[in-house]
């Protein structure tokens, strides 16, 4: 990731370009996964910041009401966390385990990049609830969850399968489509109160 | 690997006849084998489980070579834990087949794991079987709801957390007792040595793989035919580990060997049950405001909406 540098002459003000060149790196990564093609600038540089602000984008959508029962309501913040992060570690360590040659934390920032689909569909759906709830409405989430939860599994695939001996691949990806497959439901079952 | 020079002297004019027997043993040799005696070597695994009790003791005293032999690495380097991670996924499939159809004569021990237990299925095996509970008894809630809707809806997400450490506990900590056990009853057997913690870790883990689509096929919400997958789930986990633990506790008193047996078949009756009461049953509309109290409720049919009490919409 790169340091924030001071330019020369401007003692005392931090120079914001290097803020546009991260911000712009992130956005490069997102259209990577938006498109996947097998380009290999999610790994060589990768960063941590794209997942972050996806997992905080989407534990804020997904926060149950706090007027809602402490036991029987959807994730709290910090679950989803939890979820993600857990997540992702779990899977980069069982696919080193197995014999993969990717590094920790290009895997963690391939997972965390492919939530990006899963928290489009979460707006989505957010926005489609506002227009109160009915089949119809399920219908149309439903279809829009189990497209973009596809999306993610392309996209993941694409960059991870390849770092796998090929007779492991399916116990690598496995992880994966069960990961991505937890978010969507949580994306699913998600209900405002 | 040396093992498998030292187990081919004795079984190698059977190696044929086992071959043609089950031609699809040979199909699971290991890659890193020498091919000219791959199948010779596979042959001779699958030779062992057809019951004959001299080669299962000299089985178990080369297990107990071989597994001196796999622990050089400390267990606090990576490799140690990548040695139980070195399995195909062929080879966790074939795992999963067999605890899915026990037969008396194939020790799931012997016949599959060879000495080569993984944690992969374990580990993988529960945390699918917990999400698919969760997953599962929310989804019967949300068809429960369909059918009357009086019914308060909720993601219940707890019960994920729940449902994690429940599974996680009873595929380490039971597999733990069980090993504890049958070392400490080791003096009383002179034959065979009991099982490493993880190949019991191994059995346990790939048993529970046939209650993940008994799970998915309880969401018909008809009772009997609930009942009916469920007890023929648990009918074929039992009689795996039955199976499976049945040459090692054989030589025990028959005291000691029927307890021990009948305890592992109430713990996974339990297990089961326990899944089913939690996770499947659907709130009666009397009980939705207090809904801390919906856990200890037994009921899995949505009750009638003609109660004499209605309550106010939540």
């Amino acid at each position: 990731m790169a340091e924030a540098e001071e330019s020369p002459g401007d003692p005392g003000t931090a120079s914001p370009r290097p803020l546009m060149r991260d911000l712009k790196a992130v956005g490069k990564k997102f259209m990577h996964v938006l498109y996947p093609r097998k380009s290999n600038t999610l790994l060589r540089d990768w960063d941590l910041w794209g997942p972050l602000i996806l997992c905080v984008t989407l534990a804020l959508m997904l926060q149950r009401d706090p007027a809602d029962s402490e036991k029987d309501g959807g994730p709290h913040f910090a679950e989803v966390f939890v979820i993600v992060w857990f997540g992702a570690v779990t899977i980069t360590l069982n696919s080193k385990l197995l014999g993969g040659n990717i590094s920790f934390f290009q895997s963690l920032c391939v997972l965390g990049y492919c939530i990006l689909p899963l928290t489009v569909a979460m707006l989505i759906c957010r926005l489609v609830l506002l227009a109160g709830p009915g089949p119809v409405n399920f219908m149309v989430r439903l279809f829009v969850v189990i497209v973009m939860f596809a999306w993610s599994i392309v996209a993941s695939t694409a960059f991870l399968a390849d770092s796998q001996p090929p007779n492991r691949r399916a116990l690598a990806v496995y992880p994966v489509f069960l990961f991505y497959f937890v978010i969507s439901w949580m994306i699913l079952t998600f209900t405002p109160q | 690997m040396a093992a498998a020079d030292e187990l081919t002297f004795h079984e190698f004019e059977e190696a044929t006849n086992l071959l043609t027997e089950t031609p699809d043993a040979a199909t699971t040799s290991r890659s890193d084998q020498p091919t000219s005696q791959g199948h010779v070597a596979v042959a001779v695994g699958s030779g062992d489980s057809y019951g004959a009790e001299d080669e299962v003791e000299e089985e178990s005293d080369k297990a107990a070579l071989l597994q001196k032999q796999q622990q050089q690495p400390g267990f606090w380097t990576f490799n140690y834990y990548q040695s139980f991670f070195d399995v195909d996924t062929s080879q966790v499939l074939d795992r999963i087949k067999g605890s899915l159809l026990p037969r008396p004569g194939h020790n799931f021990v012997r016949h599959y794991l060879r000495n080569r237990p993984d944690l992969y299925g374990p580990f993988w095996i529960c945390a699918t079987l917990a999400f698919v509970l969760a997953v599962t008894g929310n989804l019967t809630l949300v068809l429960a709801q369909r059918r009357d809707p009086s019914i308060h809806y909720s993601p219940q997400f707890h019960k994920v957390t729940v449902a994690g450490i429940s599974i996680y506990c009873y595929a380490w900590l039971v597999p733990l007792a069980l090993w504890g056990f049958l070392r400490w009853r080791k003096g009383v057997r002179e034959r065979v040595g009991p099982y490493t913690f993880l190949e019991t870790v191994c059995v346990y883990g790939y048993s529970l793989f046939v209650f993940i689509p008994m799970v998915v096929l309880w969401l018909i919400p008809v009772p009997w035919l609930q009942w009916l997958f469920g007890a023929l789930a648990l009918g074929l986990s039992a009689a795996g580990l039955v199976f499976t633990l049945w040459p090692v506790v054989r030589e025990d008193t028959r005291l000691v060997a029927a307890v021990l047996l009948s305890t592992v078949v109430l713990l996974h009756a339990l297990l089961a049950m326990g899944c089913k009461l939690y996770f499947f049953q659907s709130l009666p509309p009397e009980h939705v405001t207090p809904p801390h109290q919906a856990a200890s409720l037994p009921t899995n049919i949505p009750l009638s909406p003609t109660l004499p009490r209605s309550m106010a919409p939540s």
